[in-house]
C-alpha cells in the first residue's frame, strides 16, 4: 500500500491550477486515485463540471490522455479504447499495462450516463469509473439529478410553498452497480483518504470493471462555506448518509463504522439547500430523512454479515 | 401572470408564453442555454395545476412529452443542440404519430458541445432534417423576449392545429436577452381537434389532420411509428398505406402553409438591396438597413418569423424585385441554400460561427466594402 509521503511525491497527472471552485471536492478526489495508479492512464471524462474546468483555454490539467465525449458516453468511449487497447496487446503493438480511467458526475453518472454505464459493466471492460457524486447539476446552475438527496432545494425541485424541495429518494446506485457482479465496488469519501487510495488501489488491481462512488461536497450547489468541504464529507460518512463500503466478488465490507452515529442534522443544518427542511412545520420531512438513513444503515450492517 | 408589461429574460418570457398557451406538461433535461425555461416552469408549475418532470435524458424528455401529449397535455420540452441531437429518434416518432408537441432549441455553436454559452443558428437544417425519412414540421423563429413569449403561444396553437411537432427555433443571445416584454390576456388559443369515433390517423373529409382522442377517453387506441392505417393498425408492407400516410404528413403541412407562414417587411417597397434574416439576427439587419437608408442606399429586409415551412414564394417574389439579396445568418449557410435554390436575382452568404452575433456594422461592411452593392 502506498504511503501519503510517495503519493504525494509522485508527479500529478491531473495538474493544479485548473478552474474548479474553491472547495471542490472533485479535483481532490480524482487527484487522489489517480496518483495511486501502478501504470499509466488514458482518461474519459462526462461532460461536467471536472470535464469544463479542468480544460480551459489556453490550459489542460491533464497529463494524460484525455478524452471527453459529450455527456451520456463517458463509459462506452472507455469500452472501444479499452477493447482496441486489448486488441493491440495481443497483436503484440503494445506491452504495458495501462490503465483506463472514466470519470463522472452524478448526473453523468446516475441519470444520463446510467445506460452506457451499465452497458460497459456488463461487457466487463477492465476499467475504472469514478462517479464524483455531488448531489445535482452543478455545472448547469444546480438542477436536480437522480443522486440529489430528498428534501434538497434546487432549481429544478425548488423548496417553495407548494414543495419542500425534491421529493423522491436518491437513487441507490452503488448497489445497482454491485448488481452488475463485477469484481470491484466501493463508496468512498475524500476526507478519508487512505481508505479512498486503498480502494483505488484494488480497483487498479482488478481484472475487469470497478467502480468508485465518492462524496463531492460542492459549496456553490450544496450552499455550503469552501472551509466546509472535507468536514462535510467526513460528517456525510459519520452520518451514516454516506457510508464508507466495498464489495469485492459480491462481498460486502464496512470499512468504517462511526463510533457514534451522528443525528443526520450535522450534515444537513451547515448545507444551505437543506434551510427550509429547519422550519418548525417541517419537523416531519427532518424525522423522515433520518429514519430512511437508519434503515438503509442497518441493511448495509446485514449485507456486510453475510 | 397578469396582464402587463414586465422585464423578462427570453427564457423566462418563453415559459410564461407556454403556461398562457395552456401548457400542462414539461418534461426536460438540464442544459445550457435552454436550463431557464425549465427552471421557470419547474417553479411555475406548481400554482399553474402542471406537471413538471425532469428526466434522465433529451430522449427521455421528448418521450414522456409525446406520452404526456396523448394523455391529453399541451406539452413541451426545451434544450440545445446536443440535447436534440438526442431527442431526434422520437422527434421522428412524434411526427409520424402526428403527436402535437413544442420543442424549444435554444441554439448554442456545435457541432457537439460546442461553444456552452454561445450563440449560433447552426439547427436551422438539423431540426428540419435530422429524424429519419420525408416529413415537414413547422419553425419559428423568435427576435425578442417579446417573441419569446408570443410565438410559444402561436408554436402551441399551431402543434395542437397540425397534430405536428412545432420547433420555437431560438439562440443563446435571445434566450438570454433581458428586456421588455408585454403580457396578455387577449390573445386566441387553439385545442386540438377532437372527435369520438373517427380514425385517429386518417383525412378527416377534406381536413388533412385528423381529429385526436386521448388515452383514458375510451377510445382503443393504437399508436405507433411503424407504417399504420388510418385506426393506427401497423401495416408496414402495404405500400398504398405507406404512401399515403407518409404523403399526408406532408401534405397537411405544405397544402396549408399559407396559414402558417410569417413573414415580415421592413422598408421593402423601393428596395434594391434585400437582406433576409431570422432571429437575434434579423435584429441587427434592421439596424443595417436603417444605416444604409442613411447612406443613401435602398436596403429593405425580409424577416422570416416562420423558417419551416419554407417561405418559398414570398422569398421568389423578393428576388424577382431586388437587384440582391443578402443573407446573413450564425452558421456555414444553412437557409441560404433554400435561398438561393427560390432566388432569381444573386445571393451573397454572410457567414459567421465564431459564436458571436452578427453586427450590424458587419452587415453594411460586408454590402459595401465587397461592392456587392455600386
Amino acid at each position: 500500500m502506498a504511503k501519503l509521503k510517495d503519493l504525494i511525491q509522485k508527479e500529478p497527472i491531473m495538474e493544479g491550477g485548473h478552474r474548479m471552485c474553491l472547495g471542490c471536492g472533485a479535483p481532490i478526489i480524482v487527484n487522489l486515485i489517480l496518483r495511486t495508479s501502478d501504470a499509466p492512464v488514458v482518461l474519459a471524462n462526462a461532460t461536467g463540471c471536472l470535464e469544463v474546468a479542468s480544460t480551459i483555454f489556453p490550459f489542460t490539467a491533464w497529463r494524460a490522455p484525455w478524452i471527453h465525449s459529450a455527456f451520456e458516453n463517458a463509459a462506452a468511449t472507455a469500452s472501444g479504447i479499452e477493447t482496441m487497447y486489448r486488441a493491440l496487446r495481443k497483436k503484440g503493438k503494445i506491452n504495458k499495462k495501462i490503465n483506463f480511467v472514466a470519470f463522472g458526475g452524478d448526473g453523468g453518472t446516475y441519470d444520463i450516463g446510467f445506460q452506457s454505464l451499465s452497458g460497459a459493466l456488463e461487457r466487463g471492460h477492465r476499467f475504472l469509473y469514478v462517479c464524483y457524486d455531488n448531489g445535482a447539476y452543478m455545472n448547469t446552475g444546480v438542477q436536480r439529478s437522480s443522486s440529489t438527496p430528498f428534501g434538497a432545494s434546487t432549481t429544478t425541485s425548488p423548496a417553495g410553498v407548494v414543495i419542500q424541495g425534491k421529493l423522491q429518494k436518491r437513487k441507490d446506485l452503488t448497489k445497482i452497480v454491485v448488481a452488475h457482479n463485477i469484481p470491484y465496488v466501493a463508496q468512498a469519501s475524500p476526507h478519508n483518504w487512505l481508505d479512498l487510495t486503498k480502494k483505488a488501489e484494488k480497483a487498479f488491481s482488478v481484472d475487469g470493471p470497478s467502480f468508485i462512488n465518492v462524496v463531492s461536497p460542492c459549496p456553490p450547489g450544496w450552499k455550503s462555506e469552501a472551509k466546509d468541504t472535507i468536514g462535510l464529507s467526513k460528517i456525510a460518512v459519520d452520518t451514516c448518509f454516506w457510508p464508507l463500503y466495498e464489495v469485492e466478488n459480491g462481498k460486502y465490507t464496512i470499512n468504517y463504522k462511526p463510533k457514534e452515529k451522528l443525528p443526520i442534522d450535522a450534515w444537513l443544518k451547515p448545507q444551505g439547500r437543506f434551510r427550509h427542511l429547519f422550519k418548525p412545520e417541517n419537523a416531519e420531512l427532518l424525522k423522515q430523512i433520518q429514519q430512511d438513513i437508519d434503515k438503509e444503515w442497518e441493511a448495509l450492517q446485514r449485507l456486510a454479515s453475510l | 401572470m397578469k396582464a402587463g408589461s414586465y422585464l423578462l429574460q427570453g427564457n423566462e418570457a418563453c415559459a410564461e408564453g407556454a403556461i398562457r398557451a395552456g401548457c400542462k406538461f414539461y418534461a426536460g433535461y438540464p442544459i445550457s442555454p435552454s436550463s431557464e425555461i425549465m427552471e421557470r416552469i419547474a417553479n411555475r408549475f406548481p400554482e399553474c395545476k402542471g406537471a413538471f418532470i425532469q428526466m434522465e435524458d433529451e430522449i427521455a424528455s421528448i418521450s414522456a412529452v409525446i406520452g404526456a401529449s396523448w394523455t391529453g397535455a399541451k406539452a413541451m420540452t426545451a434544450t440545445s443542440g446536443p440535447g436534440l441531437s438526442l431527442m431526434l429518434e422520437n422527434i421522428g416518432y412524434a411526427i409520424m404519430t402526428e403527436t402535437p408537441c413544442v420543442i424549444v432549441d435554444v441554439q448554442r455553436a456545435g457541432p457537439s458541445t460546442g461553444q456552452a454559452t454561445k450563440p449560433s443558428q447552426g439547427d436551422v437544417m438539423q431540426i428540419r432534417w435530422g429524424a429519419s425519412g420525408d416529413y415537414q414540421i413547422i419553425a419559428l423563429c423568435p427576435w425578442s423576449v417579446q417573441e419569446m413569449y408570443d410565438l410559444t403561444i402561436e408554436s402551441f396553437n399551431l402543434s395542437e392545429q397540425f397534430r405536428v411537432p412545432v420547433f420555437l427555433l431560438c439562440d443563446e443571445a435571445v434566450g438570454h436577452l433581458r428586456e421588455k416584454c408585454v403580457i396578455k390576456d387577449d390573445i386566441e388559443i387553439i385545442n386540438r381537434k377532437k372527435a369520438k369515433g373517427k380514425p385517429p390517423f386518417g383525412q378527416d373529409g377534406d381536413d388533412l389532420i385528423p381529429p385526436m382522442p386521448s388515452f383514458g377517453e375510451g377510445e382503443r387506441l393504437l399508436v405507433t411509428g411503424s407504417t399504420h392505417n388510418e385506426w393506427g393498425f401497423r401495416k408496414t408492407s402495404d405500400p398504398d398505406v405507406q404512401m399515403r400516410l407518409v404523403k399526408r404528413l406532408s401534405d397537411k403541412i405544405l397544402l396549408n402553409q399559407d396559414k402558417i407562414i410569417r413573414t415580415e417587411n421592413y422598408l421593402l417597397d423601393d428596395a434594391e438591396i434585400g437582406i433576409i434574416a431570422y432571429g437575434i439576427t434579423a435584429r441587427a439587419s434592421l439596424k443595417a438597413v436603417k444605416i444604409l437608408r442613411e447612406k443613401g442606399i435602398k436596403a429593405g429586409l425580409l424577416r422570416l418569423k416562420t423558417l419551416w415551412p419554407f417561405p418559398e414564394k414570398v422569398i421568389g417574389e423578393l428576388s424577382a424585385m431586388v437587384k440582391k439579396l443578402i443573407v446573413p445568418e450564425m452558421n456555414l449557410g444553412q437557409i441560404v441554400r433554400e435561398i438561393e435554390r427560390v432566388s432569381k436575382c444573386d445571393v451573397v452568404r454572410l457567414s459567421k460561427v465564431n459564436g458571436e452575433v452578427i453586427t450590424p456594422s458587419e452587415i453594411v461592411e460586408e454590402l459595401l466594402l465587397a461592392k456587392y452593392y455600386s
